[in-house]
């Protein structure tokens, strides 16, 4: 987490410490008088009041949000990673094509792809196409959009890891005698996906997180749960605190395992190439 | 739906443009702050920074919109709905801006920092003169892929009300039935804002360029 702080400082004298002490004293005020102003500010509105957290005290509105999480969330994530996967690195294998106008169509179409935001994309799938008589299920009108930016963002990550490698190791692979097919899938495809694979985690914490669209579309997943949930126990607040930690926590674990690639590669000498998108 | 004349198409552009420059521009100053916080000596700050950073790196914009429009009224936490989403926007994005400005600290050669000392700068000049100057010119594409995240964010907007261009073309395509060519069209708009950005970006990064 700070690996720059261990030269950006000396290492504190007498006087360092005695002002770092009084720096943290003042920030833990700080800090302490915004959380307690928050939590009177709740307090003020009966926000704190016990009866409007021991709903979640009990298993079945946990039952309600952990299933939405898998079904819904997961489900759309699953699927659209499903769809992703083959569709990014068939993009990343155009891009990189020998032929000037395909990789120049693909880097068209990829900048396009990021370019344009998933929303517009999700109410082109509920306004527009059933306009044409095309009217896919709810996790498709969610998947599909998602499928169309993350693919993209997919393939510019892991075309990023390719172009990291030494030139060396395709010209080596040709010159072994493997064809071009077998140089890609056995020689710089592997060594792409390790040197980014904390981008591809990232960009799965940012997937998980799009998902929540779903709650635009009236597709059930844990953002629509909270929805229906707090129209029906009016608890708007706790229920929409306790999503947002249902989303945290995942994609916490997410972004430290991202962090700890990021570290074993850095270790091993791996360089790291990313080219994500944050969103 | 109200009925949308050529004007309050311009009207919707004009407010996904004012979004995205507030925004943007909090985000930058808020998420240079943050990082002041991470890498200051102080390990409370740190400490607040980084969760700070992880809370919105790991919950959805959307959630964190309703919250702050559906929800936070119910705490007496209540303001005008195009500020209050701006505001969201900001801190939601300054998470990550402070994570690739980050990244740009990290870049910053030991030497740097010796000299710093050696001319006996105190940390705060260190951090002021030193570190943060340099940092920012070396993240000036990686904050731009976030102003670009950001353009797309502003859709999330339409969500929680705003009429803004997504809310605009739903609006329009009500009115017109002519899904291709408007959604087409407010697809070009993004892109056109985002290359905009893109091409600001690195009119900035030579600006800002350190000739060595």
């Amino acid at each position: 987490m700070n690996d720059s702080l261990s030269y950006l400082y000396d290492t504190p004298g007498p006087k360092a410490r005695r002002r770092v002490l009084a720096g943290s004293a003042v920030s833990a005020v700080v800090i302490a008088a915004v959380i307690a102003g928050g939590l009177w500010q709740f307090a003020q509105h009966g926000q704190l009041n016990s009866q409007s957290w021991t709903p979640f005290s009990q298993w079945p509105i946990w039952d309600y949000m952990l299933n939405a999480y898998a079904t819904g969330t997961l489900a759309a994530a699953g699927l659209t990673v499903a769809m992703s996967a083959p569709l990014g690195l068939l993009l990343v294998l155009l891009r990189l094509s020998p032929l000037t106008p395909i990789r120049k169509i693909t880097a068209g179409y990829i900048e396009v792809a990021r370019t344009i935001p998933v929303l517009l994309l999700v109410y082109v799938m509920m306004f527009a196409l059933p306009h044409y008589g095309i009217n896919p299920g709810t996790i498709w009108k969610l998947a599909i959009p998602l499928t169309v930016a993350h693919s993209a963002l997919f393939a510019e990550i892991i075309r990023a890891g390719i172009v990291s490698l030494p030139r060396g190791q395709e010209e080596a692979g040709l010159a072994v005698g493997l064809p071009r097919r077998q140089v890609f899938t056995a020689i710089l495809l592997p060594q792409a996906l390790r040197a980014v694979s904390p981008s591809l985690v990232t960009q799965l914490v940012s997937l998980l997180k799009d998902t929540s669209l779903g709650y635009v579309l009236g597709f059930f997943e844990l953002l629509q749960a909270g929805n229906v949930l707090s129209s029906y126990n009016h608890l708007l607040i706790q229920d929409y605190l306790v999503i947002a930690l249902i989303y945290l926590v995942p994609n916490g674990l997410l972004s430290f395992l991202a962090s700890w690639l990021k570290r074993r590669g850095d270790r091993r000498g791996i360089p790291a190439a990313s080219a994500s998108r944050a969103g | 739906m109200n009925a949308l004349t050529p004007g309050g198409v311009l009207d919707a552009v004009g407010t996904t443009l004012l979004v995205f420059v507030l925004a943007g521009v909090g985000s930058i100053i808020l998420g240079t702050l943050v990082t002041v916080a991470r890498v200051s000596p102080i390990p409370l700050l740190r400490a607040a920074a980084f969760a700070f950073v992880q809370f919105f790196l790991n919950v959805p914009l959307l959630a964190l919109l309703i919250i702050a429009v559906f929800a936070l009224p119910d705490a007496g936490v209540i303001g005008p709905l195009l500020p209050t989403a701006i505001i969201t926007l900001a801190v939601y994005e300054a998470a990550y801006v402070a994570e690739a400005v980050r990244s740009g600290v990290n870049t910053i050669a030991v030497g740097q920092l010796e000299a710093a000392r050696a001319l006996g700068l105190t940390q705060a000049q260190t951090l002021s003169l030193v570190v943060i100057p340099q940092a920012l010119r070396a993240v000036v594409q990686p904050i731009a892929n976030v102003m670009i995240a950001l353009v797309m964010n502003t859709a999330l907007l339409a969500a929680v009300g705003i009429v803004e261009i997504t809310a605009a073309t739903n609006v329009l395509n009500q009115q017109l039935a002519q899904p291709i060519p408007i959604y087409t069209g407010s697809g070009l708009v993004y892109m056109i804002i985002a290359l905009a950005v893109g091409l600001a970006a690195g009119w900035v990064e030579r600006k800002v360029a350190i000739k060595r």
